[in-house]
Parts: C-alpha cells; structure tokens; sequence
C-alpha cells in the first residue's frame, strides 16, 4: 500500500496536518475526484468530536471500496448496497459504537434502495454519507439512478432519455418525507465555502448519532471527472450549473 | 436440563438463546413462523435485540454487521427467503464471520408451497453463493436433535470462523415433541473475538472484508479457508448408524426422511430383511468415507430423500460401482408413509 511521507524541512512548521483520523496510506481517488475532500471530511469530524475509538466505519462497493484503508479506525466493508443493513447490525449489537456507512449512488439509491429507507424509517441510530456524483464511477461511467436528464454515460450513450430511463431519484427528498429520520441534508464540495458547510453538517451528522437522537443522512454533491472526460475544474461547474439544479442544496429535515 | 413438550421451531428458537445468541434478524416466512414469533416474544426479554428486517437479503447482512461487532448471532427463514440469503452468506464466509442461519425448507422450486421438502441439499452443500466457500450443515432429524444442534452450530461456527447453517424441514419445524433443553452455556466459555470491530482502542484498526484484489492476496485467502474446511472435514464428521454391523441393504436418509427410514429399517428387519441405516447428521462435511466402507459390505444403497436425487450424488460418489445404488424420493412437499419406503426396500431386497 503506498504511503505517503512528509519531511519538513528546517525552519518549517508544519500548519496544516492530516486528521488523526486518517492513516498514511494514499488515496485511490483519481486526481480531482470530490471523494478525496468528502473522505477527509468524515475524517475531521471524527476528531473534532473525539471519537475515532469508538467508531466502525462501513465500506461500500464503489470507488470508496478501499475507505478502510484510509481511514484509522475499526471498519466492515459491505456487501453493494447492503451497508445500512450491516451498519443497524453493529448498532444493535453494540449500541455504543459509532457507526457510519459512506455510500455511492448507485449503492445507496440503487441496489441498496430498500435497506436506506428502512435504515432511515425505523430511525436508526447511524450516521450515513451519501456521495451522489450522478454516476457509477467504479465500474466505468455507466448510468446512476442519479444521472441528469440528458446526461451521456457509457450505458445512456445518447444522454439519459427519460420517457425509458426515469428521472433522477431524489433520494433525500424521499427519506425526508419518513418520520424516522431526524436529519437530512444536502451539501456540496465544489469550493471552499462549501466545503466548510459540508463539513459542519458531517459534524452535526455525528453529533446526532452521539445524543442518541437517530438517522442521519449527509448527501455530497459530487463530480467524476474521469468518467465525465472533464478537469476538475470542469467538475465543479458541472456541479455548480448542473448537479445543483436537480439537486438544490440545504437541509430537508431537521439541522 | 428440563423436559418439556415444544415445537420444532421453538425448541430451535429456545436453543438458540440458551446459546448465547444475542442478535437475531428475521423475515416472516412459513414454515417458520414459530421461531420468528418466539424470538420476538422471548429474546427483548432476555435482553437480546429482536429485528424484523425488510427482507432477507437485510436480515443476514444485519447478521453480517452484529457478528463482525463480535456478538453470537442468528437468523432463520424457509428456501426462498435462503436464496435471498446466499450473498451474505458468500461474504460472511470471505470475512471470516461466525453466524448461524436455519432453513426450515420448503416445497420449490420457486414459491413451491409450504410442505416439507429436502430441495435445498445442493443449495445448503454445494455452495449456493459465490465462490469456493462451504458451509458447515447440520441437519436434525427430532425436535431433541435439533434444540442440540443448534448449539453445536453456534460452537462450530464460532471455533472456525464460518457460517453454519442448520438445515431442517417444514415437518421438524412444526411437529411436536418432548424434548431435554440443554443447559444455557456460560458465555464465558464463548471464545474470545480479537478482530472483532469495538472501537480501535489500544490497539490496531480492526478490518472486516471478504476482497483481495490482488489475485495472491486473494489466493492466499482462499488457501487460508480450504484449510479451515480441511480441518473440519477431519474433526466434525457425524452421522448416526441403526443395524449395519450386518446389513446387506443399507438406506442413506437425513432429517425427516431419516426417521422415517429408521421405523422402515425396524419394519424390515421384523420381515427377515437385513436393512440398515446411515443418517448424516453433517451433510457438509458429508461421511463419504464410512460409506463407502460399508457399501463394500451390502449389495444396495439405497438413497431416500424428500427430492429428486440431491443428496444421492454424494452417496454415488462414495460408493462408485462397490454397490447397487438406487434411489427413492418424493416430491413437491408430498411426505412418503414408512409403507411406501418399506415396499421399496422389498423391492430392492428381494433383488
Ligand atoms: C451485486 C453487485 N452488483 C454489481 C457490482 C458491480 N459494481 C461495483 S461498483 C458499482 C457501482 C458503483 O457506483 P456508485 O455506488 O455510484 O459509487 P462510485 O463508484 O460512483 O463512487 C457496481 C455496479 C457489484 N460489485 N456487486
Ligand atoms: S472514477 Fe470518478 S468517482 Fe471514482 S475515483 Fe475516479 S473520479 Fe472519483
């Protein structure tokens, strides 16, 4: 596993650190890739609430299937789809567990779809960080059930046509609608105001599960640019001007 | 020990938490509902976590998750609702994660119907999910066997680090029976889970995962689990012998063809008839060896199963050309009368 080795040298001080949460080892992301910035994310609010000992971090199939590598504490790595279901069986198992799962879109909201509702529903009480970057970034750039109206992925080569492929799922606005859930929020990456928003709502994601106070959702507005075929920079307009019309940014329940 | 008159279903339920299960998940399914129902009674009480998921597929990677945060878990269903299970069952067997799932088996394929049936012998021992992984299989032919081998279920899976299923049918799960519930262990004796995921504290991360994808990695893995199925294979054979010291017609059956071919080998041997019994009571690993030992002593083996000839490969297998090797079964959920076997085994006796 490839590390990553700072030496600072003399005269140098060091002002910005990794979180203790975080290992060495190097990310697997692709250069640009908002997982890298949300992973961090999860990273710091780990030790800004001092909990890393007692937190089980869920994997999930998808870019972030290596997460367990990243991150310095206990961790599962789930079956596609299934991490809500395997986050509520540590939580009953050992309520005092900090458990969070951190998903893709097509784990969470499609071969997972049933077990995030019921997680979600029956109020459980998890922290789960959702990356909607409106494609499947693992296996290639296929279709997500995300994907923008229009939006060419390798599996809708002639851009999603909704009269035969549906319309982006709205995740959080769905669960938003259960009574289970207390907090359902949706952010984004793309600058750095944003990023501090993101962050804070990470936190208060925890923060919830640590006053016992049941489900919380983060969705990350996210881009891929390797399978967009964009720079980075190109991923954060995408994001901007047109992840964010379909998917508006705030709180739809609780904060 | 206490003697009391219990179903099947409840005895195994009962068992179970005598075992020192303490997180069981559940999708309702008939004929089963019994042990579901007795969970949710009992398990809160004794301050075990009860949850009804919203599938199967939920309910054994809820089992996934409570196992790998170290604790004794369960949960049950009927053939459909195992099919759905095969996914998990394939990862917690890569993870490495103790657990225990009961099929009380139904009539299939398909919906099939709720009467008891054998049709999961291949999907049990054969694999059912992906990979090269086995099952341990334990398969009670009374209400008394199966309260007992649920506990051994618990034990094996535990000392391997495998699932192990306990694989019974519709007719175990709803007959009545007085049976002995063992004694509930002391969880000191439990063995002690040192990868399990409790907070990395004093200690290295913790890491529950049944992927390698470096193919050295992932061979070593594998090398790592055939060993553990070598060992059982040598250490956890059982099965249950009636009349072969001189028997010349031998009737392989499990579970509830078991008992019934055991009354069918009395009925016999009051008619001259020199039957005999072997009873697998692991169908994984399978007693291929003592099999074929005695098949080299009697000119029939005949298989009787509640299938089509599932497990009847296994017995061909061990006794090759050394005997005759018919086979008797019903199907679809029909249960045969000890008279039907017994006409068989003339039949096959009167050569
Ligand atoms: C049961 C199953 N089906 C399909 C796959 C293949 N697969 C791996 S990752 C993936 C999609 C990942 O997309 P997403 O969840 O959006 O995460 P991303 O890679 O974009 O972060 C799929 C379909 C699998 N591993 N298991
Ligand atoms: S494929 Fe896309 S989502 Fe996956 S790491 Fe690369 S840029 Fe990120």
């Amino acid at each position: 596993m490839p590390m990553v080795e700072t030496r600072i040298p003399e005269g140098y001080t060091k002002v910005f650190t990794r979180p203790e949460a975080l290992s060495d080892a190097q990310y697997t992301y692709c250069p640009g890739c908002h997982h890298g910035v949300i992973t961090r994310l999860v990273a710091e609010a780990l030790d800004e609430l001092g909990i890393r000992g007692r937190t089980v971090g869920i994997a999930p199939v998808g870019c972030a299937v290596f997460l367990y590598r990243f991150f310095n504490c206990d961790f599962v790595q789930a079956a596609h789809g299934r991490a809500c279901a395997v986050a509520t069986g540590l939580k009953r198992a050992n309520p005092d567990l900090v458990v969070f799962s951190y998903q893709g879109d097509g784990d969470l909201g499609a071969i997972g779809t049933a077990e995030t509702v019921h997680a979600a529903n029956r109020g459980e009480n998890i922290t789960v960080i959702f990356i909607n970057n409106q494609i499947y970034g693992m296996t290639g750039g296929e279709m997500a059930p995300t994907t923008l109206p229009g939006q060419r992925t390798v599996t809708s080569p002639g851009g999603r046509d909704t009269r035969l492929m549906g319309y982006p799922l709205k995740v959080s606005e769905m669960l938003a609608q259960l009574d289970g859930p207390c907090y359902i929020t949706r952010q984004s990456v793309h600058d750095a105001r944003h990023v501090g928003l993101t962050r804070k709502a990470i936190v208060q994601a925890f923060r919830n599960q640590l006053e016992g106070k049941g489900f919380s959702l983060v969705e990350v507005l996210a881009a891929c640019p390797t399978n967009f075929k964009m720079s980075p920079e190109q991923g954060n307009t995408w994001v901007v001007e047109k992840a964010m019309k379909a998917f508006p940014l705030g709180d739809l329940k609780g904060a | 020990m206490s003697r009391v008159l219990m179903r099947g279903n409840e005895a195994i339920a009962e068992a179970a938490i005598r075992a020192g299960c303490q997180c069981y998940f559940c999708y309702p399914i008939t004929p089963q509902g019994e042990l579901v129902e007795y969970m949710a009674r009992e398990l809160p009480a004794r301050g075990g976590a009860f949850l009804q998921a919203e599938s199967e597929t939920a309910a054994i990677n809820m089992v996934y998750g409570a196992s790998a945060a170290g604790v004794r878990t369960m949960t049950s269903s009927s053939s459909p609702g195992i099919s759905l299970k095969l996914e998990g069952i394939s990862y917690m067997a890569g993870a490495r994660l103790p657990g225990v799932i009961v099929n009380i088996m139904r009539g299939g394929p398909g919906l099939g119907n709720i009467a008891p049936a054998q049709g999961d012998y291949f999907q049990a021992t054969k694999g059912g999910g992906h990979g090269d992984y086995r099952l341990i299989v334990l398969a009670p032919s009374s209400v008394q066997e199966a309260a007992e081998l649920v506990m051994l279920a618990f034990d094996l899976s535990d000392r391997y680090r495998t699932p192990a299923m306990l694989l019974a049918d519709g007719m175990l799960g709803q007959m009545m029976e007085p049976v002995e519930l063992p004694d509930p262990i002391d969880p000191a004796t439990i063995p002690g889970r040192p990868w399990a995921l409790t907070g990395a504290v004093d200690r290295a991360p913790n890491v529950v995962l049944s992927f390698d994808l470096d193919p050295q990695g992932l061979k070593e893995m594998n090398k790592g689990l055939q060993r553990t199925y070598q060992e059982i294979t040598e250490r956890e054979l059982r099965w249950e012998e009636v009349d072969t010291e001189d028997a010349d017609l031998l009737i392989v059956a499990y579970g509830s063809m078991g008992r019934i071919a055991k009354s069918v080998v009395r009925s016999a041997r009051e008619e001259g008839i020199k039957a005999g019994l072997v009873r697998p009571i692991t169908l994984w690993p399978f007693p291929y060896a003592r099999i074929r030992e005695l098949s080299e002593r009697v000119s029939t083996v005949l298989t009787a199963e509640l299938s089509a000839g599932q497990m009847w490969e296994d017995v061909r297998l061990a006794v090759g050309d050394r005997a005759a090797t018919p086979f008797f079964g019903e199907l679809g959920g029909v249960v045969p009368t000890p008279r039907d076997v017994l006409s068989e085994v003339k039949r096959y006796a009167n050569g």
